[in-house]
């Protein structure tokens, strides 16, 4: 750090004698310099490291439409649905300023999933980087809690049943499971007290919660740097100055390279903010056209679409208690990714084929499963539900055991005992009716299974990992 | 604002059509009924004006449009004062919303459920259902009101236009599906003339469907001009950044010239 930097400086302008000013009693420039302008950053980032940065954008986006929003709008339960009309049709711009908030809101879960894809690609969650990966869990809990009070919000019918759905969801819990529902809604069923409450949380409570642990997830990458596409720590490869050699300073290089992305993406969340604002009934379903009457269930309700792969899981268990367990499984073992993969190479370039095509049948599933969640809750669908969230889990007990080379024996072993639990839930699950159904979706877990745990006994090379090269790789 | 020729000659074509109509002893539940496309276009004014005066002469008796103003309406249809004034006919202020006199309380007794609102029913059904739905009424002496709908199975709502579209009959034929029986749509047969051609009766559902489209997105046409102008500007910026980034990022590919 330069002395006369932070010194006011008689020859600069007025300008300059401001920051010096400043710079004397708040650490602005040096702030400036250790977090952008002299934070190194890899040079080989490739698409998936846009997102990032564009999810930032979609938080400031959420945070000033919705100031704008909740002038306008009434937690009431009996002008709530009203306001939003109004909101749409008497405020002046308010029709953009709600559907900028609507599709930035389903646009922050796309950029969020990308987001974490790209860290399981890369095994950026992998030491140092495990707490990272725990305080963006965080977020994107308090994410999905952010987005489903909101929800609630408008009023319409899928609000009111959703929320019905998803607070009894506490029910089930054990002992304290209808208490808590109860404490949560602040009365028997949902009501004015609860859309209060959840307009409480969602723009005072949560997004509080949000901006502290986006500046905790900011402040741990910043100490630990970003991984990149080849997983190789640029801060082992200092140059004379005890600068990494592979790597460039966040401003300019990824100020501008930022830019770029954002102007991508800002094209086409308007495509979709001002062409199809309810992108046929993904963003805003059309149910929710429709006042919340409690005295009317809707044939069909589900989540939108960003809960859907979760809500298959739930689904697909007859008991409220199984399905509500493999829902909170499902989030948690996302949490103990660093954990369950140990494998020390980090990027899934060098990993072994395998593995490749492991993540590659993942995100497959969770797609998948978000598919059937859109799905009406037929007996076809619940059980499909079930087999991809038995694939869903087990991509979890396979990236374990694939972190440490695993032997034929290992390999024959889990393969026997995961076929063992998936027979099991079937026998506890057991209708005569739809025997048929269980046995022929049987073969897609088994499938699974022969593919994880058989196809490596005949083709060792599959789980052999390439060398790590010992710089980034840049084109 | 409507001509009543052919009323009395329909009123009696109704009612003999009613007293022949073979009695089944249950409504037809109908699968698979097929949606026309509607011809949404805000750009019509004329068929958004038509639709209107349509809405206010069959619908909203009934219906409301609570989140209207006749005053919006009047501007975004180029309605001028006196065109205005004749849409309202007794209610007095063009910056109330369009509701009309029907207690809901009484309605819900009339009709068993009360009338809805129809500023968002477009979002709500889709609009080739709202389109569809218009004009798929049929006689059915099960139902208390003498018709039933098609593509809504043992509707409330009378049908508003039997008069202008003429009573039709349902013509449908019993298939397995799924080791079931299931009621297929073959087609409707128009029992008694309305004083419309089938036609012009479907254009002005049309216009009306416009209407009802449009209340439900009274700033589509602003939002959608908008939207190239904000696009534009987003496309070039893009280009601008896209520029920018290269000319930075020079040197560091000058720097690192090794890798593959």
């Amino acid at each position: 750090m330069n002395q006369h930097e932070t010194v006011p400086n008689a020859s600069a302008g007025w300008g300059g004698r401001l920051f010096g000013w400043i710079d004397a009693r708040f650490p602005l420039s040096k702030l400036w310099r250790s977090q952008v302008s002299e934070y190194y950053a890899p040079i080989n980032f490739n698409f998936w490291y846009f997102f990032g940065s564009i999810a930032l954008l979609i938080l400031v986006n959420q945070i000033v439409t919705g100031i704008f929003l909740a002038m306008s709008y009434q937690p009431n339960a009996h002008l709530a649905f009203s306001s939003v009309q109004y909101i749409m049709r008497d405020v002046h711009w308010g029709w953009l300023i709600r559907y900028l908030h609507t599709t930035g809101a389903s646009l922050f879960f796309v950029v969020i999933y990308l987001h974490m894809f790209r860290g399981l690609l890369y095994g950026s969650y992998k030491k140092p980087r495990e707490l990272l990966w725990i305080i963006g869990m965080l977020i994107y809990v308090c994410l999905m809690a952010e987005a489903f009070m909101g929800y609630l919000l408008p009023w319409g019918q899928m609000s009111y049943w959703g929320a019905v759905v998803i607070t009894s969801l506490f029910g089930a819990i054990p002992w304290i499971g209808s208490h808590l529902e109860i404490w949560i809604r602040g009365d028997f069923g949902i009501s004015g007290a609860t859309l209060n409450r959840f307009f409480a949380l969602h723009v005072v409570a949560i997004p509080l919660l949000l901006l502290i642990l986006v500046a905790c997830h900011l402040m741990a990458l910043h100490e630990v740097g970003s991984n990149n596409p080849d997983g190789i720590e640029i801060h082992e490869n200092l140059d004379a100055q005890g600068k990494p050699v592979d790597g460039v300073p966040f401003h300019p290089y990824y100020t501008v390279k930022d830019l770029f992305g954002v102007g991508v993406f800002l094209v086409v969340f308007a495509l979709i903010a001002f062409y199809a604002p309810t992108l046929h009934g993904f963003f805003i379903e059309r149910n929710n056209f429709k006042p919340a009457n409690f005295l009317q269930t809707p044939p069909d309700i589900r989540p939108l679409w960003y809960f859907t792969p979760y809500y298959a899981v739930l689904r697909s268990f007859p008991n409220k208690e199984f399905g509500v367990s493999a829902f909170a499984l499902a989030i948690i073992l996302l949490f103990l990714m660093p954990w369950i993969d140990r494998h020390p190479i980090k990027s899934f370039r060098y990993r072994a084929p395998m593995y490749r095509i492991l993540l590659g049948v993942f995100a497959a599933t969770f797609l998948f499963l978000g598919y059937i969640g859109v799905q009406p809750a037929t007996l076809f669908w619940q059980k499909m539900g079930l087999r991809i969230a038995e694939i869903y889990f087990l991509f979890f007990v396979t990236a374990w055991l694939y972190a440490r080379r695993p032997s034929r024996r290992a390999l024959l072993i889990t393969f026997f005992v995961a076929l063992a639990v998936v027979l099991l839930i079937d026998w506890r699950f057991y209708l005569a009716s739809i025997a048929p159904l269980i046995w022929r979706t049987l073969v897609i877990p088994v499938a699974y299974l022969a593919l994880f745990y058989l196809v490596p006994l005949l083709w060792p090379d599959g789980l052999r990992d390439r060398t790590v090269p010992q710089r980034v790789t840049f084109r | 604002m409507k001509r009543n020729t052919g009323r009395s000659r329909a009123a009696a074509g109704a009612f003999l059509a009613l007293l022949l109509y073979p009695a089944t002893g249950y409504a037809i539940q109908l699968s698979g009924y097929p949606l026309m496309t509607a011809p949404v276009n805000l750009n019509n004014q004329a068929s958004l004006q038509r639709g209107a005066r349509t809405f206010v002469n069959y619908c909203m008796g009934c219906h409301t449009l609570q989140y209207v103003r006749w005053s919006r309406v009047g501007r975004d249809l180029n309605l001028n004062n006196r065109a205005l004034r004749e849409l309202m006919f007794l209610q007095t202020k063009p910056t109330q919303m369009m509701l009309n006199a029907m207690p809901a309380r009484e309605a819900s007794r009339w009709f068993g459920a009360a009338p809805p609102d129809l500023s968002v029913m477009v979002d709500r059904k889709g609009v080739n259902w709202v389109y569809t739905y218009l004009q798929s009424f049929y006689l059915d002496p099960n139902r208390p009101t003498g018709v039933n709908n098609a593509a809504f199975y043992r509707v409330a709502m009378p049908d508003p236009f039997w008069q202008v579209q003429g009573l039709q009959k349902l013509v449908y034929r019993k298939v397995s599906e799924n080791g079931g029986t299931v009621n297929r749509f073959v087609r409707f047969v128009l029992v008694t003339p309305g004083t419309r051609s089938p036609a012009a009766f479907r254009h002005m559902v049309g216009n009306l469907t416009n209407f009802l489209y449009y209340v439900g997105h009274p700033d589509e046409l602003k939002r959608v001009h908008l939207g190239i102008w904000v696009i534009a500007f987003l496309v070039v910026f893009t280009v601008f950044a896209y520029f920018l980034k290269r000319e930075y990022w020079k040197d560091v590919h000058r720097k690192h010239p090794h890798e593959k």
